[in-house]
């Protein structure tokens, strides 16, 4: 758990950077920091591990005050991920993963054992890929070994400033999963830094939005889109945030709530969706008119019924529509 | 590409003919003599020219590389461009100038020459360590840091490593500098293969100029060799390409 009560950050007396902010990070859930470039988002996530000095207020660790622990220690303790993966040249990928392990005089057979059991966590083969150094390894194997390598000691806490920023759309969304994965497996407390509203939208359990070092709103996805705070919010989520918190909801949740269609099996042009498939892809999918008919498909691959634009705009209507004509917006 | 490839081979062979017409020369007028009629006073000559090569190089590289580490420090940095220009100074007076002002400190022989050429080889190799410790990228620095590690072992761990190729290089631009200038200890009687140079020229015997110039050339090429290897022993294999890119 990570609480900042009251944190100010000042250079001078005239430039405050951080104003006031106060929020917690619930054990093993994801905050994502959001905002415009300039916000201070960075140097926020920069305070918790000590990066950046405090000017006033404090962070609570895990029960501990970050001013109250020697640095080094407290940085061992945290996971930090960069945006330019920050790998060392020098090391083998064995090495750079298990660095902070070494740092903390884990045995041999202890790393050796530990960098296993990340790799598999990550996808990569371990023999294969252990011995290698960074620069023979893609973009986004590297990005998954910046992660891996936060993940090395176990660290409780997870500091992560825009580690999918640096690659192109495609790996981004795959290493967005997979890193969803990996977190409901070891359920890590993660401050995580975006500029980018699809990825905090996926990512966060909530979102705290800054603008000029303040606190615009600190709520879930769902609830930031559907309830913006102000005229801020609202406008930085855009025009289209009914569409966005689509991306929020499965063909299942629409399953459950309304139901779909039946299937009719005299049409010869159908195409499939998974029922896990999210309703911002599945609109669109149906906007583009690709078949006659859409199935979708459980996870055993049965058909279970067909998804029409009507039925997602109902489920519109009776999730998000009637949240979001409640709001002055409408 | 062709034509690179043939101009290319067209210059080197040229230059092969070129050093095997010489040696032909030299040989056919028995230039080489000296080193085997008198091959005590050579022998002599060439360990005098190497003992002031590795004393004022391995001297220079035990200043140099240290006052690089400390100059990239934090504290430290705001002195970088003083030390730089101190450095560069140091460059742009002529060797012989610096060798006639060492005369009047230290007075003639040894000790001078090895000043000198000390003297000498510190900015090259000052300027690549400062140079290669400063063009680590500074978010692996960023990321070392929190990730908890210790400044002296972002310094061992991570800077050195990484910038090893440079320093190397460095080092290895002033010892075959080094080499060369040492034929000018000569002109502080610290003696050296720069005697049978200067004999040669002042007797306008070829013979002595050549059995002195020769050995001076080789050796340069031969330590320049001997360092490519060692820099290739050194540098960790995973920011060689990085380096050279």
């Amino acid at each position: 758990m990570i609480s900042f009560k009251n944190v100010t950050k000042k250079y001078g007396e005239e430039i405050t950077a951080i104003d006031d902010v106060d929020f917690t990070v619930e054990e093993g859930k994801i905050v994502v920091l959001l905002g415009p470039s300039g916000c201070g988002k960075t140097t926020l996530l920069r305070m918790v591990n000590r990066l950046e000095s405090i000017s006033e207020g404090e962070i609570i660790i895990n029960g501990e005050n970050s001013k109250d622990l020697d640095p080094i220690e407290l940085r061992r303790k945290i996971g930090y991920v960069i945006q330019s993966n920050g790998l060392f040249p020098n090391m083998t990928i064995e090495e750079n993963v298990m660095l902070v392990p070494d740092l903390l005089g884990w045995s041999k057979k202890d790393k050796r054992e530990r960098f296993k059991y990340l790799m598999k966590l990550s996808g990569l083969d371990a023999e294969d890929y252990g011995k290698r150094f960074p620069h023979e390894l893609s973009g986004g194997q590297q990005q998954r070994i910046g992660v891996v390598r936060a993940l090395a000691a176990d660290p409780p806490v997870m500091l992560m400033d825009e580690p999918f920023g640096a690659l192109d759309p495609i790996i981004r969304e795959k290493i967005q999963d997979e890193f969803l994965q990996i977190q409901r497996e070891v359920k890590k407390t993660i401050l995580f830094v975006s500029h980018d509203i699809d990825e905090a939208i996926k990512m966060a359990d909530k979102i705290v939005l800054l603008r000029d070092g303040k606190v615009m709103q600190f709520d879930t996805p769902s609830e930031m889109l559907a309830h913006p705070k102000n005229e801020f919010v609202s406008q930085f989520f855009g025009k289209d945030r009914a569409i966005k918190s689509l991306s929020l909801h499965t063909v299942e949740n629409l399953r459950e709530i309304i139901g779909l269609g039946p299937v009719d099996e005299t049409i010869q042009d159908t195409k499939t969706i998974n029922v896990h498939q999210d309703l911002r892809n599945t609109l669109s999918m149906l906007m583009n008119q690709e078949a006659d008919q859409v199935i979708v498909k459980d996870d055993h691959g049965e058909n279970i019924g067909t998804i029409t634009i009507d039925l997602v705009q109902k489920y519109l209507h009776f999730e998000i529509k009637g949240k979001i004509s409640a709001s002055q917006e409408g | 590409m062709n034509r690179k490839k043939l101009i290319g081979n067209v210059v080197r062979y040229s230059l092969y003919a070129l050093v095997a017409a010489f040696f032909i020369w030299a040989i056919a007028n028995n230039y080489f003599d000296y080193m085997f009629t008198q091959s005590e006073t050579f022998l002599v000559l060439l360990r005098q020219h190497v003992v002031l090569v590795l004393v004022s190089s391995l001297l220079a590289i035990l200043i140099a590389v240290p006052a690089g580490i400390l100059i990239t420090r934090p504290k430290f940095k705001r002195a970088e461009w003083i030390v730089s220009n101190i450095a560069n100074l140091g460059q742009t007076i002529p060797s012989l100038a610096v060798l006639a002002l060492m005369i009047s400190i230290l007075g003639i022989g040894f000790q001078t020459a090895v000043f000198a050429l000390f003297i000498y080889s510190i900015l090259p190799i000052f300027r690549n360590t400062v140079a290669g410790i400063e063009s680590i990228d500074k978010n692996m620095i960023d990321a070392a840091k929190g990730m908890g590690m210790k400044p002296h072992q972002i310094l061992f761990r991570i800077e050195l490593p990484n910038s090893a190729y440079s320093i190397l290089a460095g080092i290895r631009t002033a010892v075959v500098l080094n080499i060369g200038t040492a034929a000018l200890a000569y002109v502080v009687g610290a003696g050296g293969l720069g005697v049978w140079i200067f004999t040669g020229i002042n007797l306008f015997d070829n013979g002595f100029l050549i059995s002195g110039a020769i050995p001076v050339t080789l050796l340069a090429i031969l330590a320049d060799y001997i360092l490519r290897k060692v820099e290739y022993a050194v540098v960790p294999k995973g920011s060689r390409r990085i380096e050279k890119a």
